[in-house]
């Protein structure tokens, strides 16, 4: 039952086929990173007719296995130029998973003008021409669920897909058909804009849970995850009462909370944008506001919050850290209800909220926008979905606004922002911003787990001992669960409870008939990096692009006045598994 | 001394009106530990993953100093 859908925009044909031998048992980013490698010329223009653009859930996708049910997108980035694998929450990803798609791969371009969307259902998948061009996202998707109705799930792109802009993101909606769970990264939905590609329809009826070697066994094994994942504080409580956002505070603590575009590691209106507010604000208000709120089926962590308006009604999501922080304390912004707008606006037009609000940032130190002006902002992203010209420069993200605007503290590498961790007070994340093949990236090695959290061990964030090490491990980790489809944040109890890794890998095998052991775990994140890689190195991404910015080396950050020291020869050696071609 | 403490999350919810913004301004004999002055707080120790004294980590166990600002975490996680 497993197959391929491959969509061809130019001839409008959809085709399912069998799985090719060379993809046999990858999912999630090892199989959009492979299918990319394989079938992307490396040199082509991302938004032209050469790029594919593939959507593929992870292993684990539509089984009793908690937090499994993510997707991935992959294709050519628009932004970095290099391989990109993005992935989102949300609902498209299990149902994909449902109808045994373990991929779809979206070929060519329509005629320029023309918008199309495809319907994807059991036996059945088409385009027709979209009916709603021109909407952001959750105009367009309330108008698709009139149509298709509340059991689908919808994958769309707002007017910054359609733009093209180099930081677009994908919009999957979650199990309230919100649109707000984003593949943010790297501008995926500028190559969906770019194929002329408006939405995905996916109808998960008749699709039913995959099918298992050894069902006992794994629903053993399921039951050992997921008392992992209830007995961690982290995922079990942690996450589910204060978001992602009660970072802002710790980070804020420790000087690696940047702020005023990378000059100093504290905010001193840190206590506004917190997890803490967040949680008072959503409760005080009450309403529509939700507290612990799952954005996929399966989900035990529950980071999701609802943040309601004054009035109770809804306003957004629980903005993330990410976004919380760039809005915030990089942009000078301390007022929680303006960043949660600014959070709406991203997600209704299908932008990344971390190149974005780092681009605002940017856009200040180059005097485009005066620092910590909440309605400056506000134009700004009006601005973005109108297409004004300071909109498409700032949704193209924070390389692009950099240039623009002659500032020279970029924070970005290969083209990518940088998230919100200061690389000169939390070492070993500026190793993997550095490193990543997906350009800046704090996903790819979550080096924030030892260097400041005390979870998976312990590294002094302010030194370079060990930071090669662990950054190096987390990336090849975080690698293979994002092919398992899992959440990231899963990677918490994985840490720190023995028995959740190997509950996984029992998963696996019971479903596939594996005989997988941790060590492969391992052998295939090292695999998925390294043909990564050499796509990257095809495209003309050499070694001399994983540096950091310079004044990351030259400028002291206060208040523990560090500079990245870690030096371009010690960052070469992070993927020691890799023969460079000479 | 004299010692500014702040608090996250949970830990909050053992001090009675505890002002986020300002933390607590806290008096205590010198050479006092910070598992010492968690204690004279009320704050279960088993509770708090993680001290940080002037942004730097520290153990439960290390002494303060005057005019020290001491942080105190539980298990906290995000990304």
């Amino acid at each position: 039952m497993f197959r391929f859908l491959r969509v061809n925009m130019a001839t409008k044909t959809c085709v399912f086929e069998e799985i090719p031998q060379e993809y046999a048992g990858l999912g999630g980013r090892a199989l959009t990173s492979t299918i990319v490698a394989r079938e992307v010329p490396p040199t082509c223009t991302p938004i032209g007719p050469h790029n594919k653009l593939v959507f593929a859930p992870g292993l684990l996708g539509a089984t009793n296995s908690p937090n499994a049910n993510r997707i991935s997108v992959g294709c050519k980035s628009p932004l970095t130029e290099g391989i990109k694998e993005s992935n989102a929450g949300g609902q498209p990803g299990g149902h994909l998973a449902r109808l045994g798609i373990l991929a779809v791969i979206v070929e060519d371009m329509a005629k320029e003008g023309e918008w199309w969307q495809l319907e994807v259902s059991k036996d059945h998948a088409k385009l027709i021409p979209a009916e709603v061009a021109g909407l952001n996202n959750f105009e367009a998707v309330a108008k698709l669920v009139e149509k298709y109705g509340k059991d689908c799930s919808y994958i769309t792109i707002g007017r910054g897909g359609e733009f093209k802009l180099t930081a677009a993101s994908i919009a999957c909606t979650d199990r309230e058909l919100r649109p707000m769970r984003h593949a943010g990264r790297g501008g995926v939905g500028a190559v969906m804009g770019s194929k002329g590609l408006k939405a995905i329809i996916v109808n998960p009826e008749g699709g039913k849970t995959q099918p298992l070697a050894d069902e006992k066994a794994f629903r053993e094994a399921s039951k050992r995850f997921a008392t992992a994942l209830s007995e961690h504080p982290i995922t079990s409580k942690g996450l589910a009462e204060y978001g992602t956002a009660v970072l802002v505070n710790i980070l804020h603590e420790a000087g690696g909370l940047p702020t005023a575009n990378f000059t100093v590691g504290q905010f001193d209106k840190h206590e506004a944008v917190s997890g803490e507010l967040l949680n008072q604000l959503t409760k005080e208000r009450g309403g529509e506001g939700k507290v612990a709120h799952g954005c996929m089926s399966g989900c035990m962590i529950r980071c999701s919050g609802i943040l309601p308006d004054k009035k109770g009604k809804f306003q957004s999501k629980w903005p993330e850290y990410e976004t919380l922080w760039c809005f915030g304390p990089h942009s000078g912004i301390g007022d929680l209800d303006a960043i949660s707008k600014y959070d709406y606006m991203c997600d209704d037009i299908g932008v990344d909220t971390i190149d974005v609000g780092v681009a605002v940032g940017v856009a200040m130190a180059g005097g485009a926008i005066p620092y910590g002006d909440a309605k400056a902002v506000l134009d700004v992203m009006n601005g973005i979905s109108e297409g004004s010209a300071l909109g498409r420069i700032i949704g193209c993200g924070a390389a692009t606004t950099g240039r623009v605007f002659g500032v020279r503290r970029v924070p970005a590498v290969k083209g990518q922002s940088l998230p919100a961790y200061d690389p000169r007070a939390v070492k070993g994340q500026g190793v993997t911003y550095a490193t990543s093949p997906m350009g800046a990236d704090h996903t790819a090695g979550y080096a924030v787990t030892a260097n400041i959290l005390n979870c998976g061990g312990s590294v002094d964030p302010l030194k370079k001992e060990g930071q090669i090490e662990l950054s190096r491990n987390l990336q090849v980790a975080t690698a293979s669960v994002d092919s398992v489809g899992l959440c990231l944040f899963t990677a918490f109890a994985i840490l720190d409870v023995p028995d959740a890794l190997p509950a996984i890998v029992d998963m696996l095998n019971a479903k596939f008939g594996w005989k997988l052991t941790g060590d492969d775990v391992v052998t295939l994140g090292q695999r998925i990096l390294s043909t990564e890689i050499d796509f990257n190195r095809r495209a003309g991404i050499t070694q001399a692009a994983d540096v950091l910015p310079d004044f990351f080396t030259d400028e002291k950050l206060p208040p523990h006045n560090t500079t990245f020291d870690i030096t371009h020869e010690e960052l070469k050696t992070v993927f020691n598994w890799v023969e460079e071609k000479k | 001394m004299k010692l500014t403490v702040k608090l996250s999350t949970t830990l909050r919810d053992h001090v009675k009106d505890y002002a986020p913004e300002t933390g607590l301004q806290v008096e205590m004999p010198e050479g006092s530990t910070v598992a010492q002055l968690a204690r004279h707080l009320g704050l279960p120790l088993q509770d708090i993953k993680i001290v940080m004294v002037n942004g730097r980590q520290h153990q439960v166990d290390d002494p303060m100093r005057d005019g020290d600002r001491i942080a105190y975490f539980p298990a906290v996680g995000g990304g």
